[in-house]
């Protein structure tokens, strides 16, 4: 009975199928360690969002009059109105560190490589739509540091030459931030850029399923079927979906099911986070007032600018490349061409060889240059630009585009090591 | 079903004519969503002029006017700080204001109608924080320079008239509305003899 409900459906839906093709059946590398938990927890860290993002909108009113004050009486009056918009907050940061792991993931075994571009083009789609959605979504609680962070965000736009202040007239709707821009970036915020997330996700999963997974090592698991690939013991083990083997062509080897190998795995990953997010939501909610900034438990006053205006600690990389620059049109233009530059990497980087295991000590070198670039900057961006700081940070933007060029450079004759010709 | 042969010019034509009238359809289309984004009636009026009351400002005193949302400040210089506008122009960006952040009637030295009596939009030319006024404290920014405005957000620097220092992230003066004095004691911000 139930097997024939479940064929009837199949005929007409194929769910199994399809389950198959991308859990149960779906071969995965055998060797993926820590950094390949990221992927699964940013889903979650979505999932959190969602969740918790649906449950603060049933509360919260999105005008100018009654913004703050309904956040402050999710905080006080509705039970656990509280704990859901820690959760939604500290979800935030904990998205952006997932994220930005990833991604370095992603740069250390060279995930972006041929055939991967564009899997890496969405990532890097979903990582500026996550930007806009972070953004519009500090606009929201109309503190202090919302209105003036947003001031200047949206300041960056008025810097474009001719149209740079119809532009910034249009994008907020009034000649001020004004309940008008509130409005629209809470709309924009809950349903135009998640429903756009969502969508980049599912094309990134499914970008990803077509060319399959890289690896620590940086080799395909599918090798071509020229009659000289030999299975072992284990990789007869499992049987994968027919659509991998592209009708016999290919030989998958040293490869595991994704379901349950890398399910329970995932879960393993789900649980560390987990707990360092709880610690987080229940003893540091403010992230040191760097997940939720002092200024913002003051009401927006459009009089009254704070002392320091600093951007949420994610947006501070870009920010600090921002004030490095003198001219404020050609520093919006670098803030943009830092992030261009993360999504031209699969043509920026002309090696063969993907995996940082296999490839010149220059490259290590030049990938440490970029992590240490890349934080110096985010320290630099919270800092106030003056003396120092300012030099400081136009000595890391320095370095930060330096890595791209100098991998375009020695990327095309690298001095690599031989690749294993099977998973290590 | 027919079996006259395709006509693929004629076939070609229809697709483009087809697809040029639904993208000009599209584009009609898109009109109402780009334009609802402009400021409403309601905002426009929000944004219309504002008059203020002068007759008690002492000198050196400033007072906030809010017009269009922005901080408009009211400076009334004494004779001193006018003075000293003279004295660090080679310290500025644009000294004689040729940037056009300023009506006609404010491209002067002291950047005002009236001498003394000074008005601006509180707003850096940078990225739009509300800069600091400092009087008579100001050496520690500009030596040798007694008053003037500090950014806190990028420390950009003003003089007494709104001009602005080198070398820090602004790139322009700060911008003077379009005002006009109705008698002595009222000024209206946001409309001047030319605009009404």
């Amino acid at each position: 009975m139930f097997k024939n409900l479940m064929s009837w459906i199949e005929y007409r839906l194929p769910f199994m199928d399809k389950m198959n093709l991308h859990v149960m059946q779906y071969p995965a590398p055998k060797n993926f360690n820590f950094w390949y938990f990221f992927g699964s927890l940013a889903m979650l860290v979505l999932v959190n969002q969602i969740l918790t993002g649906i449950w603060l909108t049933m509360n919260y009113v999105p005008s100018a009059e009654g913004a703050f004050a309904s956040v402050e009486y999710i905080m006080r009056d509705v039970d656990y109105g509280w704990l859901l918009r820690y959760m939604h907050s500290t979800g935030a940061s904990a998205f952006f560190v997932v994220v930005y792991l990833h991604m370095l993931r992603g740069m250390m075994y060279g995930s972006y490589q041929k055939p991967r571009e564009l899997l890496w083009i969405f990532g890097m789609l979903i990582f500026l739509v996550l930007m806009a959605e972070a953004f519009m979504g500090y606009l929201l609680p109309w503190g202090q540091m919302s209105f003036w962070g947003a001031q200047v965000i949206i300041g960056i736009f008025g810097t474009i030459p001719f149209i740079g202040e119809d532009l910034t007239l249009w994008i907020r709707g009034d000649y001020v931030i004004s309940g008008a821009t509130l409005n629209r970036f809470f709309a924009l915020h809950v349903i135009a850029l998640p429903l756009v997330l969502v969508i980049l996700v599912f094309l990134h999963i499914m970008a990803l399923h077509e060319v399959g997974s890289n690896n620590p090592d940086g080799i395909e698991i599918k090798k071509d079927n020229d009659g000289t690939v030999e299975q072992t013991e284990a990789d007869k083990k499992f049987t994968f979906h027919q659509y991998f083997t592209r009708g016999g062509k290919k030989v998958i080897v040293d490869a595991i099911p994704f379901h349950p190998y890398y399910t329970v795995k995932d879960l393993l990953g789900v649980a560390g986070f987990l707990l360092i997010f709880a610690w987080v939501i229940f003893f540091f909610p403010e992230g040191g007032g760097y997940f939720l900034e002092a200024p913002n438990f003051e009401p927006a006053n459009a009089l009254k600018t704070p002392a320091h205006i600093a951007p949420v600690w994610y947006f501070t990389p870009f920010y600090a490349i921002l004030r490095a620059i003198p001219h404020p049109f050609m520093g919006a233009v670098a803030m943009f061409a830092a992030i261009v530059a993360l999504a031209l990497l699969p043509w920026l980087d002309r090696g063969k060889v993907r995996s940082i295991r296999y490839r010149s000590g220059l490259h290590t070198a030049n990938l440490i240059n970029f992590c240490i670039s890349f934080v110096a900057l985010g320290v630099l961006g919270v800092l106030p630009a003056e003396g120092v700081y300012t030099l400081l940070a136009q000595i890391f933007s320095f370095t930060y585009f330096g890595f791209f060029i100098l991998l375009w450079f020695y990327s095309k004759n690298e001095k690599t090591k031989p690749l294993p010709v099977r998973l290590t | 079903m027919s079996n006259a042969p395709v006509d693929h010019g004629r076939r070609r034509f229809l697709t483009i004519a087809t697809s040029v009238v639904g993208g000009v359809g599209a584009i009609g289309a898109a009109v109402p969503f780009v334009a609802s984004w402009m400021p409403s009636e309601k905002a426009k009026q929000a944004g219309a002029a504002v008059s203020a009351d002068i007759s008690k400002l002492e000198p050196g005193q400033l007072i906030r006017v809010e017009w269009r949302g922005k901080p408009v400040w009211i400076v009334k210089r004494p004779q001193a700080m006018l003075d000293e506008l003279a004295t660090h122009e080679d310290k500025l960006r644009d000294p004689e204001s040729e940037v056009e952040q300023q009506p006609a009637y404010a491209q002067n030295r002291h950047r005002s109608k009236k001498p003394e009596i000074f008005v601006a939009v509180g707003i850096c030319t940078h990225l739009g924080c509300s800069p600091t006024y400092i009087i008579n404290d100001f050496a520690a920014q500009v030596e040798g320079v007694k008053s003037g405005f500090f950014c806190p957000c990028h420390g950009s620097k003003f003089d007494m008239a709104g001009r602005v220092f080198q070398s820090v992230p602004a790139p322009k003066n700060l911008q003077i509305p379009p005002y006009m004095f109705i008698d002595d004691n009222t000024i209206v911000i946001g409309e001047d003899e030319g605009t009404v």
